[in-house]
């Protein structure tokens, strides 16, 4: 049994580079489309609208095949892990432009027109005013689905990726001991997701108290 | 163009058989893992000890696992201890746990938002626990919950293409397949993602319109 567990760890650095590498790439790209989504122009924010449903309409493991094998069989070269990266990054990228969405309706209009009011520059606005709200309205949700992506993406392993869920597809054909082998898997995900809540509660307790200071 | 076009006709037969399993697998693991979700629902806000912890471990533990480790966990897990199973019923086991691990708690969820003044109106009225829950409790926690779980089944049929990794022939394993003999992968996963975009797109336009329609405040019981 040991001899499994061990096994099974050596995924966890590649479950844990594929999940932290989607989600900041999900973060980043997300706020262009939200940015997209919330433009001025109706014909811009149709596209952010259109690009948003058609990432969540199909799922990951195709995204991941037409990356890997699609883009990167005959277009450009790339790894098992860019691919994974690249697919679930851009998934996470339409949730997190949601989630942003929300976060923006949930600041109190009251908050734009003060800082209106006291002659704030727009970058000011934007990093001292909405940016700080922002992110605080944003964490729980987040770390939510950063949690849900923890999981997803297992299927990195389907393109190869070394992650927990290979280890464990290859330890089982060695051992015939599917059902410890998969049981253990299973806890290995159950412990890596409690950090991730725990961390997003610290941090959302913690912004709260630099802002009511 | 034509000449995708062409392929897609010729393999979009074979894509199509595969696009009817996906939808039979999910059908039929919402329909075990909705009831089930909901019993699971009422064991996790019993009162009772004995029956509210296993519940709860029962209802974390598929809630924590990815959905390919319990799909695999079925198809691969269970001949260890001489259980074997078709990808068929494998993936319908695992996702209808998955489903039920999930929906209980949308379910609850939807429980709980029903007035407490509800469940004592129907002591006074002179029900039963069991038919206070039939006629006036679930109707109405159903009510909240339709929305969230109609999301969840598109999550679900979206989560079928993971039985790729368990040999079922559904879309994407008939799309790997046709890619592997063609060399044509990126055409036929296109055509693989817009059979899947065909049907989740509408479906999650329709639930965000029903959400708003069924918005707390726009039918407010009195």
């Amino acid at each position: 049994m040991n001899d499994i567990l061990s096994m099974l760890l050596t995924g966890v650095p590649w479950t844990l580079g594929v999940t932290l590498c989607a989600f900041a790439t999900g973060v980043v790209l997300g706020f262009a489309l939200c940015a997209l989504r919330m433009a001025r122009s109706r014909g811009l924010a149709a596209l952010g609208a259109a690009i948003v449903l058609t990432l969540r309409s199909i799922p990951p493991i195709v995204w991941l095949f037409f990356i890997f094998f699609g883009i990167g069989g005959g277009y450009l070269s790339l790894s098992p892990f860019v691919a994974a990266v690249l697919g679930l990054g851009l998934i996470t990228a339409a949730q997190m432009a949601e989630v942003y969405r929300g976060a923006f309706a949930a600041i109190p209009e009251g908050q734009y027109e003060a800082a209106h009011v006291l002659n704030l520059s727009p970058p000011q606005r934007f990093f001292d005013v909405v940016l700080p709200q922002l992110t605080r309205i944003s964490i729980p949700t987040a770390a939510t689905y950063a949690i849900g992506l923890l999981k997803d993406s297992a299927v990195a392993s389907t393109l190869g990726v070394a992650d927990i869920s290979f280890q464990a597809y290859q330890v089982s054909q060695q051992t015939f001991q599917g059902l410890g082998v998969y049981s253990a898997a299973a806890l290995v995900y159950l412990v890596l997701s409690v950090p991730v809540a725990l961390a997003s509660r610290w941090v959302s307790a913690s912004l709260q108290r630099r802002i009511s200071q | 163009m034509n000449e995708i076009l062409s392929q897609w006709a010729e393999w979009f037969p074979e894509l199509w058989k595969g696009f009817v399993l996906s939808l039979q697998v999910t059908a039929i693991s919402l329909v075990f893992g909705v009831f089930l979700g909901l019993l699971l629902a009422l064991g996790v806000s019993a009162k009772g000890r004995a029956v509210r912890y296993p519940a709860l471990v029962i209802v974390e533990l598929g809630r924590g696992a990815p959905a390919l480790i319990l799909l695999q966990y079925f198809y691969f897990g269970l001949p260890s201890v001489n259980l074997t199973l078709s990808s068929f019923w494998a993936a319908v086991l695992a996702l209808a746990y998955c489903t039920a691990a999930y929906t209980s708690e949308i379910i609850r969820g939807g429980l709980e938002a029903v007035a407490r003044g509800q469940h004592e109106a129907a002591e006074v009225i002179g029900l039963d626990r069991v038919d206070a829950l039939r006629y006036v409790i679930l109707p109405q926690a159903l009510r909240v919950a339709l929305p969230s779980l109609l999301g969840f089944s598109i999550m679900m049929f979206q989560a079928s293409s993971l039985c790729f990794t368990i040999a079922l022939p559904e879309i994407v394993s008939r799309a790997s397949a046709i890619g592997s003999s063609t060399f044509q992968y990126m055409p036929v996963l296109v055509l693989a993602g817009l059979m899947y975009a065909a049907v989740c797109a509408p479906a999650s336009l329709g639930v965000a319109a029903l959400e708003r329609r069924l918005a707390p405040g726009q039918h407010a019981t009195p």
